[in-house]
């Protein structure tokens, strides 16, 4: 006997049942099934949400948290990249309400020919409810702050199943809770947010090449503030009096009168486009100790010892990465970790000691991201402090690269640093008071929230959140 | 959770007095393992060993009621421990029998039982083991399997058939848990010096609980399918493996 063919139905019923699916984080470690549904309306999410599904639900959005903080294994997943779209803009003063699930990508694509920006982080792909859930940070946070920062108000559909309009006055616990908060608070639904004005496309950047980690961070401690972006790449390669050099890189949003005439004409075109595809198959051995030497040693020798004023399109400047679609495969089968981590000012030897260890141990990554944060905000599970923050990618292959990056956390805390949650894949529950010292707060107002916890995610289970 | 490394934080011990089992809790809670269920005939007897894991650091240690020859127990077992536990990230089948070759040659009864306790029982339980692990959406079956079950001796091959079939059965299980969040990972070790072998002469290759322990854990972080101990052992056994039989049945093993 055959079973009956299923009726076929358009558009598809992804609103009920949903698909069972296996989903991984930016860098591709420790995947776990969900049930994964694509809410098409405010309504359908609620709707699931208050089915109160066994193993909790979390919101998912382009999937570039590198770690586990948008699965939930045996749960379900709201794909919110549906819920997308501009709601309401206000040219004039430079505010924006969109929709969750809308990248910024999209935002920039309408925004930047408009004369606006945003706050980005090094990739276009996430989404304004990613955004503010992992509260992102860019080149620009010794100015603007974070995305949180920009930030007026949002809805939020709670574990209670609730839908709540919460800004700074309204509810400022929830507010801050959310910013930061990993998307556990509840599901945002949209937010209103400010702009950053943007005369035209372009970014005029200055290049400095920097003998080692020292001279690198006097020159961004005394330069940084006539820049609004500012960041430096660092040879993890580099050994002895070379530790830490690299290429320090700063701009400023192009002014019209500053473009090349042969520009001009295209100053506010803005259509990015991915110039390559990674191959779905990838040997695992491609990125080694000694590929990654050579690039770096490549990348720091092509640059020359200063280069001032050049003109680069803002996708290049900010997105580079976001030119090969789906880079993150080139790290093989068992993927890679990205550590990124803060500490505070005074504490500049906890870095050296990092990208020491990094070096010695020949651990190698393509890219070492160094940058110095400005304020913290008052989001409870917001990663960035006043201090220096840096960012490497290594790839999961030596079975001492746990004991090495557990070693790390220990610097960090007894630093008073944090690591980022967004990026974390491997970090330990103990870990997380001394380094985020409101999360009891944060626990309090999440309880409020979602008193039954059917907000859930792998990344709070393997923390104990 | 496993989390990107491949530690775990919580594991159940099918065969909760095996050497090898043990050895590898404790290696588990040396990383980031907090929680271990030690699940045996008679869970009294774990209290020392539950202590020691205690001592090294793990945070909850229970030891529950478990017969891999009562099979009609094993869904409600699975049930129970799973529903106890809450998330359970590693699940080591370790239990078995070595049995006595000579009197399994003679009497059925003995044949039965070495080939129940090593196959029949793991797979019984493996059923709603497995079902709970895709039901939590996450987690990795570690099985000990052994060389004995790659190729057939007349010195042990009651005990070889037990371990072939379950190999059998976890190489088309792990296969058929593809995509589905839950690995399985099976531990192919030689001789190893351990309460079980006690008495008998070693092999050549001869290890010790520590060092499977050692390989489980890095086929774990490796994210690995089969796990040779010694690693040597996959070498010698691909050639004894195609050895003629006339060849094979006059070699002193």
């Amino acid at each position: 006997m055959s079973p009956e063919p299923a009726a076929v139905t358009w558009p598809p019923d992804q609103t009920h049942a949903g698909d069972d699916a296996l989903l991984y984080g930016w860098g591709g470690t420790a995947p776990t099934r969900a049930r994964v549904v694509t809410p098409l309306t405010d309504a359908d999410a609620i709707e699931q949400l208050r089915a109160t599904p066994s193993r909790g639900v979390i919101s998912r959005g382009l999937g570039r948290a590198y770690g586990d903080a948008a699965q939930n294994a045996g749960g379900l997943v709201l794909q919110a990249t549906a819920l997308s779209g501009i709601i309401d803009a206000d040219l004039e003063r430079g505010v924006v309400t969109a929709r969750a699930g809308t990248s910024l990508d999209e935002l920039m694509r309408w925004l930047i020919p408009r004369g606006w920006f945003l706050v980005t982080p090094g990739t276009r792909y996430v989404t304004v409810g990613g955004a503010i859930a992992s509260d992102i940070h860019g080149k620009g946070h010794h100015v603007d702050g974070t995305f949180g920062n920009r930030v007026h108000s949002f809805r939020l559909l709670t574990g209670r199943g609730e839908v709540i309009d919460v800004n700074r006055e309204s509810y400022p616990d929830v507010f801050w809770a959310t910013t930061g908060g990993m998307g556990l608070t509840g599901v945002i639904l949209d937010a209103t947010f400010d702009l950053i004005r943007a005369e035209t496309r372009f970014i005029r950047v200055d290049e400095e090449r920097c003998r080692d980690l020292d001279a690198m961070m006097a020159s961004m401690e005394e330069g940084d503030s006539a820049y609004r972006y500012s960041v430096a790449w660092i040879d993890c390669g580099a050994r002895g009096k070379h530790l830490g050099r690299g290429i320090l890189g700063r701009g400023n949003h192009a002014q019209l009168e500053e473009i090349p005439k042969a520009k001009l004409a295209h100053a506010h075109t803005f259509a990015p486009r991915q110039l390559a595809v990674a191959p779905p198959a990838m040997p695992s051995g491609l990125v080694n100790s000694w590929s990654v030497r050579a690039f770096n040693e490549l990348w720091y020798q092509k640059s020359r010892i200063s280069h001032r004023g050049s003109i680069q399109d803002i996708g290049l400047f900010f997105h580079p990465l976001d030119l090969v679609d789906e880079w993150n495969i080139v790290y093989g089968r068992r993927g890679f970790v990205q550590y990124q981590f803060v500490v505070p000012f005074g504490r500049e030897n906890t870095v050296r000691n990092i990208v020491e260890t990094l070096s010695n141990e020949n651990l190698p990554s393509f890219l070492a991201v160094l940058k110095r944060f400005g304020d913290a905000n008052p989001g409870m599970l917001s990663f960035p402090m006043p201090g220096w923050t840096l960012a490497v990618d290594i790839p999961v292959k030596r079975s001492s690269l746990a004991r090495t990056l557990d070693r790390f956390d220990e610097m960090v805390v007894e630093a008073g640093g944090r690591v980022y949650l967004a990026k974390d894949a491997r970090t330990q529950p103990q870990n997380l008071e001394p380094m985020y010292p409101q999360l009891a707060k944060w626990r309090t107002v999440r309880d409020e929230l979602d008193p039954d916890h059917r907000i859930n995610s792998d990344l709070a289970r393997r923390l104990g959140l | 959770m496993n989390d990107a490394l491949g530690s775990v934080q919580s594991v159940l011990i099918l065969g909760g007095g095996s050497d090898i089992a043990l050895a590898t809790a404790h290696a588990l809670v040396a990383s980031r393992c907090r929680t271990v269920i030690l699940a045996g005939r008679d869970p009294e007897s774990f209290s020392g060993a539950a202590k020691e894991l205690r001592v090294a650091g793990a945070t909850r240690v229970e030891s529950v009621q478990f017969d891999a020859l009562d099979f009609a127990s094993h869904d409600e077992f699975a049930r129970d421990v799973f529903a106890r536990a809450g998330d359970i990230d590693l699940v080591i089948v370790a239990f078995g029998v070595l049995g006595d070759q000579d009197a399994a040659e003679v009497d059925g009864a003995e044949a039965r039982r070495i080939l129940e306790s090593n196959f029949v029982g793991a797979v019984s339980v493996l059923v709603p083991v497995t079902q709970a692990l895709q039901r939590q959406g996450h987690g990795t079956i570690v099985v000990l399997s052994s060389v004995a079950g790659e190729r057939a001796r007349q010195s042990n091959f009651v005990y070889g058939a037990s371990k072939a079939g379950l190999d059998a059965y976890c190489q088309g299980l792990g296969d058929r848990l593809v995509g589905t969040g839950v690995r399985l990972l099976i531990v192919r070790p030689g001789f190893v010096h351990s309460k079980m072998t006690e008495g008998l002469d070693a092999a050549p290759l001869a290890t010790n609980p520590e060092q499977v322990a050692a390989a489980i854990v890095t086929g774990l972080g490796r994210g690995s399918e089969i796990v040779w101990v010694p690693g040597q052992m996959r070498v010698v056994m691909s050639a004894l493996r195609h050895l003629p039989r006339a060849v094979f049945r006059r070699l002193p093993l």
